[in-house]
């Protein structure tokens, strides 16, 4: 495929995507367009590789050792891959917040200037904390203490600090693995309500097991299943099933695995 | 039949009530252990005890004159240590200063993923082995190896920079620097390996958080994992120290072994250890006390390293909770 | 947009932060180059230069006292046996009251004050200096003739060595058992067995090889070990021919490194080597097979 396919309205494409750890294989030809300032949700059972395509959008997955990517991933018509790629650049411009709240070990406000330092941030700091605090949503929680370590805060709080931290450095696209997973119902209803807000001006890409939470906050679903490798080897290999605008595939999915996995039939 | 299996039964559990001499046992053998765990207490008692005590004549006499005179005359019957304490100081501060930047270097590039893992975990474990040498065939190899190969290079250093205090004499064989390499060549592999391990238990999730917001990997080395590893990596160095400060016959056989202070670390001289490694043979009357008396400051140095670097792990690891 | 990003994603070799990644990185690999290094240089010359000393004579003569009119300065025989001796008592002592130690540790008292206390001791004790134990060994045995009116002696030099086993071993039993987990036993005791029973039985088998790991750790760091020997076993250039012989000065490798590597004759040189070739074969097999058998345990540290 060349770049003339590719969509103008799309942020993110992946073509023919293949990730393999060590000699198994994980998720094979995944193809999918994702567009400029919607939200994308990945769903599908566990283990179908929803993560792993997740990381390899901001090449999170060079961290792990034998974990490789065949096909391309192309951001805004530029193959991410490609050997003149500097990957640290391509984080700067695709942020990431992860399934487990992970700020670092030190105060709320360092945890948001030191990304935009590290980011080489010119303008008002203080300004900076703040608005991204209030557009994740947990500016009330922290103006008192902005110098308490990130550690001090509940769960569902650090974890939107994490997002703050991410929308500071003012990436382009979002990604977010399960950022509701280890919070309670009202903590989730607030990180939702930031995602809306978040639309306007990112991309976003959230993986979630909730299906009314995908309903909710996306404008298109994408979703994986696994299928058996090998009789004998019994090794699962994850793959895209649908892709689809969220209301088509809630509402009239096409394919029965589909139907059955958003019935809660399985998974 | 059934009054037949009744006494079955009851013959076949004897223990259900605990003989007397099962509860003994166990009585015995918690005391035998609680004795055992006491030795430590016991011996290291008795290590103070004993020093000090064999030390009191010296003490008595020269007090805290003791440590800052640098006479060491049996005939005269004068003793200081201020040459050996220095000694002790410098060399071992000296090669901390250039095995910390070398074994926390040599940890981070086996803990992070720059070339394939089997040729780290080789790196590290031969960084490992290196510990396990002993100091005296260390002391052998720097004797007959070592110094020799490194002299020339030494005696460039005297002849460009000889006016400068510390490189004031030519080197001639043993002294100080060759004593400082040879300490290095100690303590790179504690200083290693247990920046590796502080390192390794980071969590992946401050690494993940670093790169996910666009840092490079050094600045995610060195605001984010150093940062959360420094209790283990400072615990590591100060039990470097306490080692560079007590290690005796590799720095016995290499430092030259003399009581005249001098500034320069291509002169000979002394470490507490090694003095009295090279007298206490030979040594008797007030001599032997002074000689007790280095030892007890030697033990309170290492002591205290030992302690601080104790204290500092659980201070530093607390913040990091 | 507040943020100096250059727009694209391109590799730039010539910005600030990938020239200082890659100079790090490059300073990083050179620090390791440089840690191995001194591990190959000195095997390789202990290998090669005392490898090629040992004959059938050199490991089993008596050293000749040192001169220059020598044919042959004769063998390490004794410093092997020495050695090896040496070691035994220091296992023989060590290892029980380690191994109790550690099992008081980890079984009785977990968290208590005594515990910590002791748990600090070793600690400490591991840090004393081990000529420290020579000197300490040589005020309590060797000045006061204690053993049976005998002076430096093999037992003296066994003993001090024992001194340095001590806490390496009661803390890898400590943690060994710690490993160890809570199930087996609440099992144990949940069919009623005894502590005494359910630590010998239950505890103690499946910490064994993490255990054994420690213990010859600390084994082949005393067998190395030459600062608490000088002045407790001193050195005899005789075999010993007699339980008795235990009682006075015996030889061992390390001291005899030590005391021909600082001979001026070439003869005494060689033994030294030799005795290095023979002293750093036993020590790396000793830490080879040690890590070997921490791999094999179930609840080894190596692999959790
Ligand atoms: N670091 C890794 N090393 C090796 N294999 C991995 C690794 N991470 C994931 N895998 C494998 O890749 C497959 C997909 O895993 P992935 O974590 O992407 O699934 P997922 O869809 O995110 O599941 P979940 O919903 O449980 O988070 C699994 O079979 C998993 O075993
Ligand atoms: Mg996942």
């Amino acid at each position: 495929m060349n770049k003339k396919n590719i969509k103008s309205t799309s942020s993110v494409s992946l073509d023919n995507v293949s990730i393999t750890y060590g000699n198994s294989v994980a998720v094979k030809n995944v193809f999918c367009d994702i567009e400029k300032n919607q939200v994308t949700s990945f769903i599908g059972p566990s283990g179908c590789g929803k993560s792993t395509v997740i990381r390899a959008i901001n090449r999170m997955n060079d961290l792990i050792e034998g974990c490789k990517l065949s096909g391309s991933v192309i951001f805004e018509g530029i193959d991410i891959y490609a050997e003149d790629i500097d990957p640290v650049e391509v984080r700067r411009r695709i942020g990431m917040v992860f399934q487990q709240p992970n700020p670092f070990p030190k105060s709320i406000y360092e945890n948001i200037a030191f990304g935009a330092r590290v980011n080489g941030y010119k303008g008002n700091m203080d300004q900076l904390v703040e608005e991204s605090l209030i557009k994740a949503a947990v500016w009330d929680e922290c103006k008192d203490k902005l110098n308490d370590s990130g550690y001090s805060l509940s769960g569902g709080q650090q974890q939107r600090l994490c997002i703050a931290r991410t929308i500071a450095i003012e990436p382009d696209v979002i990604l977010m693995d399960e950022p509701c997973s280890a919070l309670d119902p009202l903590s989730t209803l607030k990180i939702e309500e930031t995602i809306h807000e978040l639309k306007k001006n990112f991309t976003i890409i959230i993986v979630t097991h909730n299906m009314q939470q995908a309903n909710r906050v996306s404008d298109y679903t994408a979703f994986f299943n696994t299928e058996k490798k090998n009789k004998d080897l019994g090794g699962k290999i994850g793959f895209l099933v649908e892709f689809d605008k969220t209301k088509n595939m809630f509402n009239s999915p096409k394919q029965k695995s589909t139907q059955d996995y958003i019935s809660g039939k399985f998974g | 039949m059934l009054l037949r299996v009744d006494k079955a039964t009851t013959s076949k559990f004897l223990l259900r009530r605990r003989p007397t001499s099962e509860k003994l046992v166990d009585i015995g053998f918690k005391n035998i252990v609680v004795a055992m765990a006491s030795m430590v207490a016991v011996v290291l008692f008795s290590i103070f005890a004993v020093v000090y005590y064999e030390s009191t004549e010296s003490i008595s006499r020269y007090g805290l004159r003791f440590l800052f005179s640098s006479a060491w005359n049996p005939v005269t019957d004068e003793y200081g240590a201020f040459t050996a304490i220095y000694g002790t100081l410098f060399t071992s501060i000296s090669s901390l200063l250039i095995a910390i930047p070398l074994g926390v270097g040599t940890a981070i590039f086996i803990t992070e993923n720059i070339i394939p893992e089997y040729i780290r975990n080789i790196i590290g474990i031969m960084v490992e082995l290196l510990a396990a040498i002993p100091s005296v065939v260390l002391g052998l190899w720097a004797v007959f190896i070592m110094e020799p190969f490194i002299r020339p290079f030494l005696n460039i250093i005297y002849k460009i920079f000889g006016f400068i205090p510390f490189f004031s004499t030519q080197p001639l064989g043993a002294g100080m620097m060759p004593a400082i390499l040879i300490l290095v060549v100690m303590i790179l592999p504690i200083i290693t390996s247990i920046s590796k391990d502080s390192l390794k238990q980071v969590p992946s999730k401050l690494r993940q958080a670093a790169y996910g917001i666009g840092a490079s990997r050094w600045t995610t080395i060195f605001k984010v994992i150093i940062p959360a590893a420094i209790s283990g990596i400072t615990g590591g160095v100060l039990l470097a120290l306490g080692r560079a400060m007590g290690e005796t016959m590799a720095v016995t056989m290499i430092i030259g072994n003399s009581n005249n202070f001098s500034w320069s670390i291509f002169a000979p001289s002394y470490t507490i250890s090694s003095m009295l490694a090279n007298q206490f043979g030979e040594a008797d009357g007030s001599q032997v006390s002074s000689l007790m008396y280095a030892a007890l400051i030697l033990m309170i140095l290492t002591l205290l390293v030992n302690v601080f670097a104790q204290w500092i792990v659980k201070k530093l690891s607390l913040k990091y909770q | 947009m507040n943020y100096t990003s250059q727009k694209s994603l391109t590799y730039n070799p010539s910005l600030t932060r990938n020239i200082g990644n890659k100079a790090l990185t490059i300073i990083s690999a050179l620090f390791a180059i440089i840690s191995v290094l001194p591990l190959i240089l000195v095997i390789s010359y202990v290998l090669i230069k005392g490898g090629s000393y040992i004959n059938f004579d050199t490991l089993i003569l008596e050293p000749e006292p040192p001169g220059d009119d020598l044919l042959s300065a004769g063998g390490i025989g004794p410093a092997i046996t020495g050695t090896f001796i040496m070691a035994a008592i220091a296992s023989i002592i060590s290892i029980p009251v380690g191994v109790g130690g550690g099992i008081y540790l980890a079984e009785y008292s977990k968290s208590g004050k005594f515990a910590k206390f002791i748990r600090f001791g070793s600690n400490v004790l591991a840090g004393v200096p081990s000529i420290i134990a020579g000197v300490f060994i040589y005020a309590i045995i060797v000045s006061t003739k204690i053993l049976f009116g005998s002076m430096f002696s093999g037992i003296a030099g066994g003993i001090s060595l024992s001194i340095l086993m001590l806490p390496t071993i009661i803390k890898t039993t400590d943690e060994a058992l710690k490993l160890v987990p809570n199930d087996m036993r609440r099992a144990a005791f949940g069919v009623g067995a005894s502590k005494f029973t359910m630590i010998t039985n239950i505890t103690l088998p499946a910490a064994f090889s993490s255990i054994s790991t420690g213990v010859l750790l600390a084994l082949a760091r005393a067998a190395g070990e030459t600062a608490p020997l000088i002045f407790t076993a001193l050195f005899s250039r005789y075999y010993i021919t007699s339980f008795d012989d235990l009682f006075y000065e015996m030889g061992s490798l390390s001291v005899l490194i030590y005391n021909f590597a600082l001979e001026p004759y070439e003869a005494q040189n060689q033994l030294a080597w030799a005795a290095s070739f023979i002293l750093v074969i036993v020590l790396l097999t000793l830490n080879i097979l040690s890590r070997w058998i921490g791999t094999l345990g179930t609840f080894s540290k190596n692999k959790v």
